[in-house]
C-alpha cells in the first residue's frame, strides 16, 4: 500500500515537473495540475495510510488514531483541492488570453529563434 | 483612542481580516457602474483599516514583553485544535505598513487606473485581506490559505489594464507562484505528519520531543517551506519572476505589490524564530548560514541588476530585490540589534519602492509627452506654487474629456510639474540608495553598527566574521550602485535636451506620492521611537518562549451557561 501510493505520488510529481518545464502553455497547465494531484495525495498520505478504519468516532471504540483515520489531512486536502482548482481555472483563462494576444502558445509568447 | 482599542480587544484582532472581506463582498453587490460608491467604500475601508492597525500597534506598544501578545480564537475552539490569530509587535508593524501603503496606492488608482478594468476595488480589498491575514495567523495551514487569497487577488490585479505585456508577465507569475504554493503544501503536510499539529506555537513546543531519527524529515519539511517562502520573497535564484511582473503591472498595483515580497520575509522570520531559536536549541537556527549566503548573493544580484537597468521600472524592481537580500542577510545573523535595524529598513524601503512606482508612472508619462497634455482641463488655476515663468500652459477646450460618469477627467495642472517630478525623483533616489539624511540611511547605519560592533561601543568585542564584513561591504556597495544607476537615469530623464511640452500632473496623482514620501520623512524624524519599537519586536522574536506561552495559554470563552454556573 505505502509503496503503491509513494510510486503514484512520485510518478505524478515527476511528470508534473517535466511538463512544467515544457515551452507550451497547455503543457505547463497540465504539469501544474499533475503536480497538484501529487501534492494532494502526499498530504493525504501524511495522515498515515490506514485501511478500513472508521472516519467518525463510534461508541465503544477508544478515540485514538490506532482505531480511526486522521480526519485532519482530509480537511486539508479538501481546502487544497478547492484552491488548486480555482487557480488552475484562472491560469487557463490567462493562457487563452495570451494565446489570443500573442497568436501562439509559447510561454514567452514568441517562438524560439531557429 | 487607547480606551476604545482596549475595550474592543481581543476582537479587534480579527478586524483587519473581516473588514476588507466585508467591504469586498459589498462591492460585489454594488453595480460596477457606480464608481463613486465603490471608490468611497474603498477609501472608507482603507481609512478604517489604517485606524484599526494603528490602534493595534499602539495597544501592543503600550505593553511589556510578556503581555505584548494579542491572541484571538476565531471559532472559540481550544488552542491546538482551532485556528488562532496572534498579534505581536512584528505583525502589528506589518499591518500598519500595509495600511499605509494601501491608502496612497488606492488614491493614485482613483485618479485614472481604476477605470482600466472591472472589479479593481473588490480585488484590492481581497488583496489587503490576504496580506493582513498572513500577518496575523498563528497557524501554518491558515498561512497557506491567506497566501493563496493574497496571490489570487494579486493575479487579478496584475492583469488589471490587460495588454500583452501584462498577460504574459501574469502567466509566468502565476506558474511560479502555483509551483511555490505546491512546495508550501508539501512542507506543511510533512510538518503535520511529524508533529501532528498545525498550530505554529504548538509545533514549536513539540519540536524538542522529536526523535533524532525524524530530524532529517523535519529539516526537509522546513526547508521546503523555506524554498516556498524564499520564492515569494524573491531571493536569488528564485526571483527572476519579480522584475518583469512588477514592471508590467499598473503603477498603483506595483506600489501595493511592494509589500508582497515582504510577506515571504515575514513568514520566514515568524517560522524560523519560533522553530529554531538562536540560543538554547540543539538545532541552532537551522539554515541561518543559508539565509546569510543567499541574502548576500541576492544583494549582489540586485545591485548588478540596478546598474544594468535601462528603464526606471526595472530599476525599482531590482531595488526591491536589493532590499530583500539585505533583510535576509541581516536576519540570518540572528542578532537582535541587527534584526531591529533590518525591520526598520523594511519599513523605509517598502515605502520608498511604493512611492517610486507611483512617481515613475508620472515620469514616464511626462517623458512620452503624454496624452495627458492633450487632456488638460483646468490649467494653473489656483496652482499651489509656480517656479519661474509658467511655460507652455495652454488651455484646450474644457469639455472634450469627460469620463462615463460625466465628470471631468482632469483636475488641476501644476505648472511646476517638472519641479515636482524632479524633486520627487531626487528624494526617491536618495531613499533607494540609502543616502543621508533619510530613513533608509539611518537604517543602514544602524545595521552597519550592529554588524561591525555587535557588543556596543567601548566593550571588548570579537573581530567581525567574514559574513559580517561581506554584509557591510555589500550594503555600502549596493548604495553606490544605486546612486550611479539613478544618477545616470536621472540625467537621461530630466536633463537631456528634449522638445516636449511641460507635463501636466493632477493633484490627485501627486498627493499619494507626497503622502508616501512624508511617511518616509516621518520615519526619519521619528527614528528614535521607531527603532526602539523594532528593537523590542526583534527582542521578542528572539525569545520565542513568550510567544509560545501566550498562544498555548489562551483559553476559549466559556459558553453563557457555563459562565452562569461559575461562582
Amino acid at each position: 500500500m505505502e509503496v503503491v501510493v509513494s510510486i503514484a505520488i512520485g510518478v505524478l510529481g515527476g511528470s508534473g515537473i517535466w511538463l512544467l518545464l515544457r515551452p507550451r502553455t497547455f503543457e505547463v497547465l497540465l504539469g501544474l495540475s499533475l503536480l497538484s494531484y501529487s501534492v494532494n495525495l502526499f498530504i493525504f498520505a501524511m495522515g498515515s495510510l490506514s485501511i478500513r478504519a472508521e472516519p467518525i468516532v463510534v461508541a465503544g471504540m477508544a478515540a485514538d488514531l490506532l482505531h480511526y483515520t486522521d480526519p485532519m489531512p482530509q480537511a486539508l486536502v479538501l481546502t487544497a483541492i478547492v484552491i488548486g482548482f480555482a487557480t488552475t481555472a484562472l491560469f487557463l483563462v490567462v493562457l487563452l488570453a495570451l494565446r489570443g494576444l500573442a497568436g501562439n502558445d509559447h510561454v514567452d509568447g514568441a517562438e524560439d529563434a531557429p | 483612542m487607547s480606551v476604545v482599542v482596549a475595550s474592543a480587544m481581543p476582537h479587534l484582532i480579527a478586524a483587519p481580516i473581516l473588514l476588507p472581506l466585508l467591504s469586498a463582498a459589498l462591492m460585489l453587490v454594488v453595480s460596477g457602474r457606480r464608481r463613486s460608491w465603490l471608490a468611497g467604500l474603498n477609501i472608507l475601508t482603507c481609512l478604517i483599516g489604517l485606524a484599526v492597525s494603528v490602534g493595534l500597534l499602539a495597544w501592543v506598544a503600550a505593553r511589556d514583553a510578556p503581555l505584548a501578545f494579542g491572541v484571538y480564537l476565531p471559532s472559540n475552539w481550544p488552542v491546538p485544535f482551532g485556528i488562532v490569530l496572534v498579534l505581536d509587535r512584528l505583525s502589528a508593524l506589518m499591518l500598519v505598513l500595509t495600511a499605509v501603503v494601501a491608502l496612497p496606492s488606492l488614491l493614485f488608482a482613483l485618479a485614472r487606473w481604476e477605470r482600466a478594468g472591472v472589479r479593481f476595488h473588490p480585488l484590492f480589498q481581497i488583496q489587503l485581506m490576504g496580506l493582513n491575514g498572513a500577518f496575523l495567523t498563528g497557524d501554518l495551514f491558515n498561512l497557506f490559505v491567506f497566501f493563496e487569497v493574497m496571490l489570487v487577488a494579486s493575479y487579478g490585479l496584475l492583469l488589471h489594464g490587460s495588454g500583452r505585456a501584462r498577460v504574459q508577465a501574469s502567466l509566468h507569475y502565476i506558474a511560479v507562484n502555483l509551483f511555490a504554493s505546491s512546495l508550501l503544501l508539501v512542507g506543511t503536510a510533512m510538518l503535520y505528519g511529524i508533529t501532528g499539529t498545525l498550530n505554529l506555537a504548538d509545533m514549536a513546543a513539540k519540536l524538542a520531543q522529536i526523535p533524532a531519527t525524524d530530524r532529517g524529515l523535519l529539516h526537509t519539511g522546513v526547508a521546503l517551506l523555506g524554498v516556498a517562502f524564499l520564492a515569494k520573497a524573491a531571493v536569488w535564484p528564485l526571483n527572476f519572476w519579480l522584475v518583469p511582473a512588477y514592471a508590467a503591472a499598473s503603477a498603483p498595483v506595483a506600489a501595493l505589490f511592494a509589500v508582497m515580497t515582504k510577506v515571504g520575509f515575514y513568514a520566514v522570520v515568524r517560522v524560523w524564530t519560533l522553530f529554531f531559536p538562536a540560543a538554547g536549541s540543539d538545532h541552532f537556527f537551522f539554515g541561518a548560514n543559508a539565509f546569510v549566503l543567499l541574502g548576500l548573493v541576492t544583494l549582489a544580484f540586485g545591485s548588478i541588476g540596478v546598474m544594468a537597468s535601462q528603464r526606471l521600472e526595472r530599476l525599482v524592481g531590482f531595488s526591491l530585490i536589493v532590499s530583500t537580500g539585505t533583510l535576509f542577510a541581516a536576519v540570518g545573523f540572528g542578532m537582535p540589534a541587527l534584526s531591529a535595524g533590518a525591520l526598520y529598513y523594511l519599513l523605509g524601503s517598502t515605502l520608498t519602492a511604493s512611492a517610486f512606482y507611483l512617481l515613475l508612472e508620472l515620469v514616464e508619462r511626462a517623458r512620452l509627452g503624454g496624452d495627458e497634455a492633450a487632456l488638460a482641463h483646468n490649467p494653473d488655476e489656483g496652482a499651489p506654487f509656480v517656479v519661474g515663468p509658467p511655460v507652455l500652459v495652454t488651455s484646450p477646450a474644457g469639455d472634450v474629456n469627460l469620463d462615463d460618469a460625466e465628470q471631468p477627467l482632469i483636475g488641476r495642472a501644476i505648472p511646476a510639474a517638472m519641479v515636482f517630478l524632479g524633486l520627487g525623483f531626487v528624494v526617491c533616489a536618495l531613499l533607494t540608495a540609502g543616502l543621508p539624511p533619510l530613513s533608509t540611511f539611518v537604517a543602514k547605519l544602524v545595521m552597519l553598527i550592529a554588524v561591525l560592533d555587535p557588543s556596543g561601543l567601548g566593550n571588548e568585542s570579537r573581530s567581525p566574521s567574514i559574513g559580517a564584513w561581506s554584509l557591510a561591504t555589500l550594503l555600502i556597495a549596493s548604495g553606490l550602485a544605486s546612486t550611479i544607476a539613478l544618477v545616470r537615469l536621472g540625467v537621461r530623464y530630466f536633463w537631456a535636451p528634449q522638445a516636449r511640452p511641460t507635463p501636466r500632473l493632477r493633484i490627485a496623482e501627486c498627493m499619494p506620492i507626497v503622502l508616501l514620501l512624508s511617511a518616509c520623512a516621518a520615519l526619519m524624524v521619528g527614528a528614535g521611537p521607531a527603532l526602539r519599537f523594532t528593537q523590542a519586536a526583534a527582542d521578542s522574536l528572539h525569545r520565542p518562549a513568550l510567544y509560545i506561552e501566550a498562544v498555548l495559554s489562551a483559553r476559549p470563552v466559556p459558553a453563557p451557561a457555563a459562565r452562569a454556573a461559575l461562582p
